[in-house]
């Protein structure tokens, strides 16, 4: 059965791996010129970067990348698998030369399994490859684009260590599910592509800020840790009222959840007094007026609440959405192993 | 005689809908059977039953001597060759065999290998370049490979032109003659049968309608010719599987043991078309009519 399930699949298992082994190449050979990079610049690692087209656009196509893997993976490999067979007949073929269901589902999951999973390990790779400017970004060094974004954030946790390895494997059972729901190729394709994508969605704007509780920070606010500054005109003409503030925490790399001002009672601030409208003021334009704006919402007693991740987290966020994902995907294989021993022709 | 396949009070729903119910046979051990049956009359519901592929919803199916999935099929005493004759597009037929040798305990590869090039068909070919009875062959090749002691096949020759049929045909019986396996072949066609088989099994409406040794059916179904008179005269050991009637004449296809001696029949031989032609006719006439008489009478 083994041999059958690779006879099948090792044509899209070359074509993958040799993709694989050439992005493989590609980050090898400029891997360490980026980390010779940061180790002679330091401070002025990003603005070199930001210089350099081809490490540039490496970083942007192997996110993009390591993050369209699971699709992919799901799409070709997974939901082909299982529909392909069931819609040519093939599967009752099989069946009836003394394999059990059973087995021929552990084998197919088994060895594309393994597949995905080699795939996977491609997103460490990336991870390998980005180190030099997650070290920048954990040194607090940052730049004006995307390329100093933390790896904690959630636009780029998903293409990070062992998360692409999971959902590479969740990809495939998902794939695989909905061949055997559907039964038929072109359609489980699209039900899996759908899924993936939303699960890709799903984590980073619902999961990963729930994964562990927050850390919580009380701060006063002052003029060089602005971060946001927003309000909407006022009735009177130049009369600004503000409506938000945001501060930056003294966490390099972190993950900023909740950023609300509060006031002396505690509640949450929806709209300033009038008077907060004078703490704006363009960045080298301070002047003592703006000083004492923020002197006076400090002696009023607001403060800022802020609730964060820290960058050290990192891998433990990293693991415990792996375990999350690893999970569905054994439910879900769980659930494809009952389906098959029913009834399918 | 020890049954090869035996069911009992057999059923299949899906859903709301019964494909087969009550279906009720034994196949006796080394015989090629014909399972004959219109359309949607659950032929392939009750191969696919047998083979394990199908669970019953009620009813009991056994499969030489135990359920369908139990050891015995496991270890691929049980071949089979679905409707559509099912193969490998991408693989080649070499690929097949070897698939055949991989997936069975008692793989014959001689055999194989000699069917394979007996047919003339080239190792290197992709399964899904081969003609349709070329598939057939093929997947003819993989069931018998495996040294079955049951052979199931579902419709194997409903998409193959005549000429395939008959060499396809010709060749299970060759088969089923050098290796004495038994046989259940489903089709729709009365001549498929007629060429392959010396059992039949008539299924209507999922109804077994009568079951029995070909030969012997012949010799125990007579049609009678005379004047019209009304069917329920006629002596209890004749049983009317049809009937027709002009104003003057009277026509019947009865199934007796013993020989007709009323003077005013005129008695002629029945062939197999007439007389599966009857009892799918009967079902048809009569709904429901039950298969109980004639299987009694078979015994």
């Amino acid at each position: 059965m083994i041999w059958l399930t690779w006879r099948q699949f090792r044509v899209s298992a070359f074509i993958m791996l040799g993709a694989l082994a050439v992005g493989l190449l590609v980050l090898g050979v400029t891997g360490p010129q980026l980390a010779d990079s940061w180790q002679v610049s330091q401070q002025s690692f990003f603005d070199q970067l930001a210089t350099d087209r081809v490490k540039t656009a490496i970083f942007h196509a192997g996110t993009a990348v390591v993050y369209a893997l699971p699709a992919v993976v799901g799409v070709f490999w997974g939901a082909p698998t299982v529909a392909r067979e069931l819609e040519a007949g093939t599967s009752r073929l099989v069946w009836t030369q003394g394999v059990t269901r059973i087995r021929w589902l552990a084998t197919k999951l088994g060895v594309a399994g393994a597949g995905a999973a080699i795939v996977g390990l491609g997103g460490l790779a990336f991870t390998w490859w980005c180190a030099p400017i997650d070290d920048a970004v954990a040194e607090g060094y940052s730049d004006p684009g995307m390329l100093s974004v933390p790896r904690l954030w959630p636009e780029l946790f998903g293409s990070r260590g062992v998360v692409p390895l999971a959902m590479t494997v969740l990809a495939l059972v998902i794939g695989v599910t909905a061949g055997l729901l559907v039964r038929r190729s072109i359609a489980a394709m699209a039900v899996t592509l759908v899924a993936v994508v939303a699960v890709q969605l799903v984590f980073p704007l619902v999961v990963q800020a729930r994964l562990l509780p927050p850390k919580e920070l009380t701060t006063t606010i002052t003029e060089d840790r602005l971060t946001e500054f927003t309000g909407r005109p006022g009735s009177a003409p130049d009369e600004m009222v503000v409506e938000r503030i945001g501060v930056s925490i003294d966490s390099p790399g972190a993950w900023i959840t909740s950023n609300q001002t509060l006031d002396d009672s505690g509640t949450v601030v929806a709209t300033f007094p009038s008077w907060v409208a004078e703490c704006a003021a363009p960045p080298g334009q301070q002047d003592a007026e703006t000083a004492a704006c923020f002197d006076r919402l400090a002696a009023e007693g607001y403060r800022q609440h802020v609730e964060y991740h820290p960058a050290s987290r990192f891998w433990t966020l990293q693991l415990i959405e792996t375990g999350l994902m690893l999970g569905l995907a054994l439910v879900l294989a769980g659930f494809c192993f009952w389906r098959i021993r029913r009834d399918l022709t | 005689m020890s049954a090869v396949l035996r069911a009992t009070g057999l059923g299949k729903r899906y859903g709301r809908r019964w494909a087969l119910t009550d279906c009720t046979v034994d196949v006796p051990r080394g015989r090629v059977v014909g399972l004959v049956g219109p359309n949607g009359a659950g032929k392939s519901t009750f191969l696919n039953l047998a083979v394990g592929l199908l669970t019953p919803s009620s009813g009991e199916i056994e499969v030489l001597g135990e359920r369908p999935t139990g050891r015995r099929a496991r270890r691929g005493k049980v071949g089979f060759v679905g409707q559509d004759t099912p193969t490998y597009a991408a693989l080649s037929v070499a690929d097949h065999l070897r698939l055949g040798a991989h997936l069975n305990p008692y793989w014959d590869g001689a055999l194989a290998a000699d069917r394979i090039s007996g047919l003339g068909l080239d190792p290197g070919q992709r399964a899904g370049r081969l003609s349709g009875g070329q598939r057939a062959q093929l997947a003819l090749t993989l069931g018998i490979a495996k040294r079955p002691d049951l052979l199931l096949l579902d419709e194997p020759v409903a998409s193959l032109d005549p000429l395939a049929r008959r060499e396809f045909l010709q060749d299970l019986m060759e088969a089923v003659a050098e290796q004495e396996l038994s046989v259940v072949l489903s089709s729709h066609l009365v001549s498929d049968v007629e060429r392959a088989c010396d059992y039949l099994v008539v299924l209507v409406d999922s109804r077994v309608q009568v079951a029995g040794d070909i030969e012997e059916l012949l010799s125990t179904h007579h049609r009678l010719t005379g004047p019209r008179r009304d069917p329920a005269q006629l002596p209890a050991d004749q049983h009317v599987v049809a009937a027709s009637h002009t104003d003057r004449q009277s026509t019947l296809l009865v199934r007796t043991d013993r020989p007709i001696l009323d003077p005013g029949w005129e008695v002629s031989q029945v062939d197999l078309e007439d007389l599966v032609l009857a009892y799918l006719g009967r079902s048809a006439a009569e709904p429901g009519s039950s298969a109980r008489p004639s299987l009694e009478a078979l015994r």
